[in-house]
């Protein structure tokens, strides 16, 4: 759509501007004044340039919250992304079971994340949980509270059960979007199943994928509830997340400024990949309109 | 003979991986706390509704209930009023830096709220909000407001541009305009965007925690407190579980054939 210049549109964002800024900037200010300063109290602060900087970058603990983060999710990527693929291509297209599925697949999305940690601790557990008691009955040594493990297992299937179904339902609007004449074309030129999944699905998956890619990565990389219900990111520190670790150090310990320069360079990192993820959708947005 | 296709078994398969957690969470809440350490059962064979009646009696339990839906209303409230109007200048307008707005907007949905936890605290703390429901909704409005921006937008492109001038050369104003003609014009879009603000608020732990002690206390903070302080009320703890999924379930229904285009930011 061909869209006016008007400045007066200003006017509009207006209010979307001030309650963003007041709950997302005057905190952010917050932190940046922690980062840079050193305090003992009272509110009276020191100036500690980038101490804190260089304490968090060559901190051992934070170079594994990192890795722990980086491997956690490239596996729930590697996992989800194919599975959701595979489940929205078998989803029934119109109907009654259609709605079914859509209504099934959609619920563990509305639960609250910690009543997620919740579920999966109790089905989990090896004394009164279905998943446990079974594992342990046909005889796999499993419990995920001393097994760290079995810990990284319990969490990422949790997260499989969780968010797979966000990114078959985004294909799944991908799919319905692609004209019956599409696949009447592909039968004429007999085409092969993987044909038309490579050459015409895919492609019209695209954009719909892109946004799932990176939901996914963005939500499992700031993942914190869930993991932290289930093993409090134990046994040991073996399930600490960046998020369990950065909480657990402003929180917990109160140590404001090296969570807050750990909280920067988080959010950068954020940032950074958001940009990438933006620049790439109006592209695409720019080819379709073409 | 009735022939099985593959994908329904597929589906089959996946929708019982994903109802099984479900359903037993449902059935420990219809245990009694006996049944569920002593013995290992698939279903309940001793049915009990102990377990709800202590939270549907105890307010201190049931409070938990009202405070988040208070909060998350005035959250869907909020990012509702003020993401409308935004979400058309996007939709119409080129105007100074919109480009760099709607990016400053996006990573706010992307931002973590761990890094925002402690600082939401003490701004809220020295306003004097702290513990009251106007403060989470409007710290839900961090990641609310832009996504009720993204997804209006996505549904206001689909809406000719025509519409807009006919109404104008008929002589509407714009406020007028905006509610009589446009409004209902996207109102799935509205639906889907209260839909999505009302699921993200009520799923959120980490910041509702950490703004409320008592007064505003959602469930889902209640459930951790409660579980810690009284050993382990298995039964009551899943009995609350079940009640939290109730309120989404319900609204799942109506939304269902846009879901997916709401995740897709209305770009679908």
């Amino acid at each position: 759509m061909d869209k006016t210049q008007n400045n007066k549109a200003w006017f509009l964002v207006l209010p979307v501007l001030v309650l963003v800024a007041f709950s997302a900037v005057l905190p952010l200010m917050t932190v940046v004044n922690y980062a840079f300063n050193d305090t003992f109290g009272n509110n009276r602060f020191f100036w500690a340039g980038l101490e804190w900087f260089e304490q968090m970058v060559t901190s051992s603990r934070m170079h594994d919250a990192l890795g722990r983060q980086i491997l956690f999710s490239a596996i729930i990527l590697a996992i989800e992304v194919p599975l959701g693929i595979f489940i929205a291509l078998n989803m029934p297209k119109r109907g009654f079971w259609a709605s079914f599925c859509l209504v099934v697949m959609a619920l563990p999305l509305l639960i609250p994340f910690n009543v997620v940690g919740t579920i999966w601790q109790i089905f989990g557990r090896v004394d009164i949980g279905l998943l446990g008691r079974v594992l342990n009955d046909l005889g796999i040594a499993y419990n995920y509270t001393n097994n760290p493990f079995d810990a990284w297992a319990t969490v990422i299937v949790m997260d499989v059960w969780h968010w797979t179904s966000l990114v078959a339902l985004l294909c799944y609007a991908g799919l319905n979007s692609i004209p019956q004449a599409y696949y009447q074309a592909a039968r004429i030129d007999q085409a092969s199943r993987w044909a038309v999944f490579r050459y015409i699905e895919l492609p019209k998956m695209k954009g719909v994928l892109l946004i799932a890619v990176l939901l996914r990565f963005m939500d499992s990389f700031m993942i914190y509830t869930e993991p932290f219900v289930v093993t409090g990111g134990g046994p040991g520190n073996s399930t600490t997340f960046l998020s369990i670790d950065l909480v657990k150090m402003a929180i917990g310990q109160f140590d404001l400024g090296p969570a807050a320069a750990f909280s920067l360079m988080y959010f950068l990192v954020i940032l950074l990949v958001s940009w990438v993820f933006y620049t790439v959708m109006t592209n695409l947005d720019r080819e379709e309109q073409k | 003979m009735m022939r099985i296709k593959p994908s329904a078994i597929v589906m089959a398969l996946y929708l019982i991986f994903l109802m099984l957690p479900i359903y037993w969470l449902v059935n420990m809440s219809l245990k009694t706390n006996t049944e569920i350490t002593s013995a290992f059962t698939l279903w309940p064979h001793d049915l009990t509704f102990r377990n709800y009646r202590v939270i549907l009696t105890d307010p201190s339990w049931y409070m938990g209930y009202v405070n988040s839906v208070i909060y998350v209303s005035m959250n869907v409230v909020i990012s509702l009023t003020v993401a409308l109007p935004a979400a058309y200048a996007f939709s119409r307008y080129h105007f100074m830096g919109d480009k760099h707005l709607f990016f400053w907007l996006l990573t706010n949905r992307m931002a973590p709220p761990a890094v925002f936890a402690l600082p939401f605290f003490q701004l809220y703390s020295s306003v004097g909000l702290f513990d009251t429901h106007i403060a989470v909704a409007l710290a839900h409005c961090l990641f609310n407001v832009p996504l009720a921006v993204w997804i209006l937008e996505g549904f206001m492109r689909g809406v000719p541009k025509e519409i807009d001038e006919t109404a104008y050369i008929d002589g509407y104003s714009f406020p007028r305009f905006f509610v009589k003609i446009f409004m209902p014009l996207i109102a799935p879009g509205i639906g889907v965007a209260a839909f999505f603000c009302f699921m993200f608020s009520w799923v959120e732990l980490l910041l509702s925690r950490t703004l409320t002690s008592v007064n505003a206390k959602p469930i889902a903070a209640t459930m951790t407190r409660t579980v810690s302080a009284s050993g382990m009320d298995w039964g009551v703890l899943a009995a609350a579980g079940v009640l939290t999924i109730v309120p989404g379930a319900l609204v799942i229904w109506f939304v269902r054939n846009y879901i997916a285009k709401g995740f897709a930011l209305g770009r679908v």
